[in-house]
């Protein structure tokens, strides 16, 4: 809603010295966003002008006509001698009254004016068009004045040049504020004013010889006023200051009846139509659309009505979607385009919000009249408005109005709202005190009576009213958020973070340590995510949450891994010269359920049951919580200190063990399988002791590097972090830390090239017993010295009692007994041996 | 060696003379003295102290004297050889130091060159904002409460007193779920707030309830310099009894003056969200103008627009019918609820001139927020 001062001055004696921020201050503070304040015209400079054409001369030879005048502006020249200005514009003729800037003035730009010499004649000034004074930009043309205004009056305070416009983004619950009253209302209460209510008008009762209405749908149409006009001059114009109004209020003025009721509209609230009386045909009817009709509305769409849109009709058919936008078949007329309107229904209506909303919906028609009825309008004021709007016809445009007045109300039961006195209080944490909450509430327009419990009936422009809650805010909010004082609550003790929570920092922590940057992506992607990392067709990772309205077609589904957008922004950073990199990513990604539904819509007025619960949840998809790294180029970068390493396979494995040991769980390696990974590089990550699959780890495929334009050997890892750790971690057991001497024994033992380190190493660790301390695998080696298809590996053993200094008869048992193992279970031969 | 002669006059020995031992004595001191390296000291030590020395082989006579002499000899030249000693120790810890001097000043590197082998890691910046909101409310004895990010519309909506038709279901621009059957009637959104969370945890426990919901959020918003489609919140909830519009307000001025300072105004000014009432939004002031920037176009500020306040969050007490949805006994308890949005709050407390920034991943913005913000 934009408010120009100006106009708000006229309901609310506002300070004279208040500018439009003082005014904007206090309105904020009253609940009301105000977005801006405009300055309009601010920069603008007289001496600003009428002027009446004298003559007109057409030069010629140039490019584009030029017309050199003469202009009479008065006295405002200071000779009283015609002003000569060369002009452009070629929609205007002698005797046009037209708007002229004289030398020293500046227009809005700021585009300061002086006299000069072009196409070969002197112009000491310019003819004006709307655009160049800042009154909008629909205009390309000069301004052509209506004839009764005399050469060099003023044209900044005729125009109203200057002003200052309130933008303010209205809330759902303060439809009101869509008007003029509405935003004078508040502004009455925040300077403590009283306001001059426009709706406060003499309207006629209604009576029998109206014209004839009838609405079938009292649920959808409470209230159907109608007033006729005749006798409308056709080629009436708005008049200056009503165009000014609309323009500033952001509405183009378009002719004069359609200006009126826009005016009126902003200025009560109440949407009106106005029909062509000589275009209806016979009867208006109020009804809900049938299956299979249409309608051609005014902006000469034609529509498939629903059955639930609610109608106005005439013996002919639907001639508007009520509330929402009138039809093309009953519209007024432009004279221009042959015999212009004179006669006109005006119609001030109230329609069931849900149902405009509804209409305006689905048709995606958002007017303005739609705007203001989806939030409530208020059912009284219809008949002001239609009044008003008569009143401005017969002013402006010489019509006569008819006697008939229809006027069609549904009974509306009084609301009145039973509220303890002291709820603001208990609300806020205040004392007010009961007189301040009834003398708040009776600001806000409502009747109040009772003492310790009030009966308090709201007013009729503020349906949002319904509760005794509603009723304290109001209170709160006119006393000043600031006047509320500030306490803490008195907390209990709390728990703390839970364990997952702490398991999730800590995961963060740890890769962030070890080199990793988290990004955050987006979750959104599409089927060709799938094709780069070469799923097969039937990859469970394929089945997908939908999103009906995407932001990118393309990328319509959520995803099932972390992958894609991580390696996105891997590729991001790489083609940003981020060259040696190593990224994380932590969140959720999307896994439909085997069985899908539809979620429930319980009703809200108590609990919902615990089956509907579960039907709620079980609607959901499956979201568990992921954590993945990608790497590329150097994970040790080169320097004076020598050679670097690339990062590989073996940086995402690790990757995964850092995660596990940050959740306390400890992970078994083993050789895997999956896209997008290189078969025989990639990891599967296992909870030691379990079967239970959490992730992948290794180098990507190298199809897939190429897809995705990343570098060569280029390595990823992803796990699911609520499967590693739905076991929870295990409390830590402090070792027995021996102070007895260390025996040190070198084993390497040849085994197939197929044979899992991991395995080897398991088996010497059973084999070698208790009194193993550590064991670390130093040398992996194949050549010819270890025969082909074989590979050494290289293990120092840690031996060490906590009770004695092991002999070396005891060390050698231990590592013996460690070999043996390892030869039973692996195949593996003692090197050397 | 000669054998032990008792007949021997110790006078007679020409090397147990004490001219001689002293003169054996003075040599070797002199020779340490002028030893000027630690080989050189090496070489004296063993002329004069070794087997062959002069000292050495006079000691060796003592064996051969007659008893009486023994005691005078043995003083004389232990006398001597403990000079002689003391001499060389001398030296010994002079040259020592000499060449541990320089051999240190030999060895010196240049400190300066830069040892950045272990890669840089780091936690992006709205992750550790979270924690660290989280940590403020945690001790103050709330708890961390977490929900799904695709959710039931019931919760996200209907329960909080947005009805179907509800006028500000369209404020907030929802990505809907396809349905099984493909349409949008799946009653499944992505959430456009974390209040479902707050939903949940009245539904699942009892008050007293205080929580604090962090999380991922979604609307219809394409990405520019200060919108994106997927954002961050914080949400609080207390539902307790007598909990007022006054101990929300308290709370927040904690929270904002443990995340930003106490030295910017707060601006509360009434509001309209549908679970709460009353509803409010709370401005900061702007920590880069200040103010000054209101009305006086020749110091336009771009943080605030100008406008001198930033908008932090919304916030209210909670809709009594938000309590009814959820189980909640409104006539015994009320509460409050409130919520930030992450990205903001970054871009206010650190200077962080555009969004996208924070979403492209682009390691050389995250790198200097390093592990904790
Ligand atoms: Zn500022």
């Amino acid at each position: 809603m934009r408010v120009p001062l100006s106009w708000l001055r006229e309901y609310v004696d506002l300070p004279a010295g208040a500018t439009g921020r003082d005014v904007a201050e206090r309105l904020v503070r009253a609940g009301l966003e105000v977005e801006t304040v405009e300055q309009i015209g601010a920069d603008l400079k007289g001496p600003l002008v009428v002027g009446e054409v004298l003559s007109i001369e057409e030069l010629t030879g140039f490019k584009k006509p030029i017309r050199h005048c003469f202009v009479n502006v008065g006295a405002a020249n200071g000779t009283g001698e015609p002003q000569e200005i060369v002009c452009g514009a070629t929609n205007f003729a002698v005797g046009d009254k037209v708007v002229v800037v004289l030398p020293g003035a500046v227009l809005p730009g700021p585009f300061p004016i002086a006299a000069r010499q072009t196409y070969g004649h002197t112009s000491a000034g310019m003819i004006c068009s709307a655009r160049e004074l800042g009154m909008g930009d629909e205009h390309n043309g000069i301004i052509v004045l209506p004839p009764e205004y005399e050469p060099g009056t003023d044209a900044v305070e005729l125009l109203q040049l200057v002003d200052e416009v309130l933008d303010i983004a209205v809330t759902p619950d303060r439809g009101y504020c869509l008007s003029m009253r509405g935003v004078a209302r508040e502004a009455a209460a925040a300077y403590g004013l009283p306001l001059a209510d426009p709706a406060l008008l003499d309207v006629p009762p209604a009576n029998s010889f109206g014209y004839l209405v009838k609405v079938n749908d009292p649920a959808g149409c409470d209230r159907f006023v109608a007033r006729t006009v005749v006798g409308v001059d056709p080629n009436a114009k708005s008049p200056l200051w009503l165009q000014r109004r609309l323009q500033k209020s952001g509405i183009r003025p378009i002719s004069l009846t359609v200006d009126i009721t826009n005016y009126v509209m902003l200025e009560v609230g109440q949407p009106l139509h106005a029909y062509d009386k000589q275009r209806v045909n016979g009867p208006i009817t109020v009804r809900r659309a049938e299956q299979g009709e249409t309608l051609t509305t005014l902006d000469g769409v034609e529509r498939k009505l629903a059955a639930e849109d609610l109608l106005i009709c005439d013996n002919s058919g639907p001639i508007g979607l009520a509330g929402v936008m009138g039809g093309a078949s009953t519209e007024i007329l432009d004279p221009a385009a042959g015999p212009g309107t004179t006669e006109v229904i005006i119609e001030a209506a109230h329609f069931d919000p849900v149902a405009i909303a509804r209409t305006a919906k689905r048709h995606k028609l958002p007017s303005e009249a739609s705007k203001r009825f989806e939030r409530g309008v208020d059912p009284e004021a219809a008949r002001a408005a239609a009044q008003r709007a008569v009143d401005l016809l017969v002013l402006i445009a010489g019509g006569t109005d008819e006697a008939g007045v229809t006027d069609i109300a549904a009974p509306h039961p009084v609301r009145t709202i039973t509220i303890a006195a002291d709820l603001p209080d208990r609300v806020a944490g205040t004392a007010y005190g009961r007189e301040t909450v009834t003398r708040r509430l009776q600001e806000v327009g409502c009747s109040v009576a009772g003492a310790d419990v009030l009966e308090v009936t709201p007013p009729t422009w503020r349906p949002d009213l319904t509760d005794p809650y509603d009723l304290a805010e109001e209170v709160i909010r006119l006393e000043g958020y600031d006047n509320v004082p500030a306490r803490m609550p008195n907390v209990p003790p709390g728990k703390g973070l839970t364990e997952g929570q702490r398991i999730n920092r800590r995961i963060g922590v740890a890769l962030a340590a070890a080199g990793y940057v988290e990004v955050n992506n987006y979750p959104f992607l599409g089927e060709t995510a799938w094709d780069a990392l070469g799923l097969e067709a039937d990859d469970r990772r394929r089945r997908t949450v939908k999103l009906v309205n995407p932001l990118n077609d393309e990328e319509p589904a959520l995803r099932t891994t972390l992958l894609p957008g991580l390696l996105g922004a891997l590729r991001r950073n790489i083609g940003r010269g981020n060259t040696d990199l190593a990224i994380y990513e932590t969140g959720t990604v999307f896994l439909p359920k085997d069985e899908l539904s539809v979620a429930p819509r319980p009703a809200v007025d108590h609990r919902p049951s615990a089956e509907e619960l579960a039907e709620l949840d079980a609607a959901l998809p499956d979201q568990p919580r992921r954590i993945a790294v990608a790497l590329a180029g150097e994970r040790l970068p080169s320097g004076w200190w020598g050679k670097g390493s690339e990062a590989s396979w073996a940086d995402a494995v690790e990757a995964a063990r850092t995660v596990a040991r940050a959740a306390g769980v400890e992970l078994t390696v083993r050789q895997g399988q999956l896209a997008p990974w290189h078969p025989g590089r990639c990891a599967e990550l296992v909870v030691a002791g379990t079967d239970r699959v959490v992730g992948h780890a290794g180098e990507l495929h190298p199809r897939v590097v190429k897809a995705l334009g990343l570098p060569a050997r280029s390595a990823a890892m992803e796990i699911d972090v609520d499967l590693l750790t739905a076991d929870g971690a295990e409390r830590v057991s402090g070792p027995t830390v021996s102070g007895f001497p260390v025996a040190t024994q070198d084993v390497a033992l040849i085994v197939d090239t197929a044979v899992p380190a991991a395995d080897v190493e398991a088996a010497l660790r059973a084999g070698a017993g208790e009194l193993l301390e550590a064991l670390r695998l130093f040398d992996v080696f194949t050549g010819e010295q270890v025969g082909e298809g074989k590979k050494s590996l290289a293990y120092a053993l840690r031996f060490r009692a906590v009770d004695r200094t092991l002999t070396a008869d005891e060390a050698t048992a231990a590592r013996e007994a460690a070999v043996a193992e390892a030869v039973a279970r692996t195949g593996a031969v003692l090197r050397g041996a | 060696m000669s054998a032990p002669n008792k007949s021997y006059d110790p006078v007679e020995v020409e090397a147990l003379k004490p001219e001689v031992v002293e003169q054996a004595r003075d040599e070797a001191i002199a020779a340490f003295a002028a030893a000027g390296t630690l080989d050189e000291l090496k070489q004296a030590k063993v002329a004069h102290t070794g087997d062959r020395s002069p000292l050495s082989l006079a000691n060796r006579e003592i064996g051969a004297l007659p008893p009486h002499a023994k005691a005078a000899a043995g003083k004389l030249i232990g006398q001597a050889r403990g000079a002689v000693n003391q001499a060389l120790a001398k030296r010994q810890a002079e040259l020592e130091a000499e060449r541990d001097a320089r051999v240190l000043v030999e060895e010196a590197v240049d400190v300066t060159l830069p040892f950045d082998r272990a890669p840089r890691g780091a936690r992006h910046p709205l992750t550790t904002m979270a924690e660290r909101i989280e940590d403020t409310f945690v001790a103050m004895g709330y708890q961390v409460a977490e929900g799904p990010e695709v959710e039931a519309e019931w919760l996200n909506f209907d329960a909080l007193n947005l009805g179907p038709d509800h006028p500000a279901r369209s404020m907030q621009d929802t990505f809907f779920v396809q349905a099984p059957d493909g349409s949008a009637d799946s009653g499944v959104v992505l959430r456009t707030q974390t209040s479902p969370v707050q939903a949940r945890t009245m539904l699942d426990r009892e008050p007293p309830i205080y929580v604090i919901c962090p999380g991922r959020v979604y609307r219809t918003d394409e990405l520019d310099a200060t919108h994106t489609p997927v954002f961050r919140q914080v949400e609080g909830l207390a539902v307790d009894e007598g909990i007022t519009f006054a101990d929300l307000k308290g709370t927040i001025e904690v929270l904002v003056e443990k995340l930003i300072g106490d030295h910017l105004e707060l601006r509360w000014r009434p509001s309209y969200f549908p679970f709460t009432e009353p509803s409010a939004e709370v401005d900061l002031q702007c920590f880069v103008c200040l103010g000054a920037s209101v009305g006086n176009p020749d110091r336009p500020c771009r943080t605030c627009s100008s406008e001198g306040w930033i908008e932090l969050g919304g916030c209210g007490v909670v809709n009594p019918r938000v309590l009814v949805a959820c189980g909640v006994d409104p006539n015994r308890y009320s509460g409050f609820a409130f919520g930030l949005g992450l990205e903001r709050i970054l871009m206010n407390r650190h200077n962080v001139a555009d969004m996208r920034d924070m979403v492209e991943g682009d390691v050389r913005f995250t790198l200097p927020f390093g592990m904790e913000i």
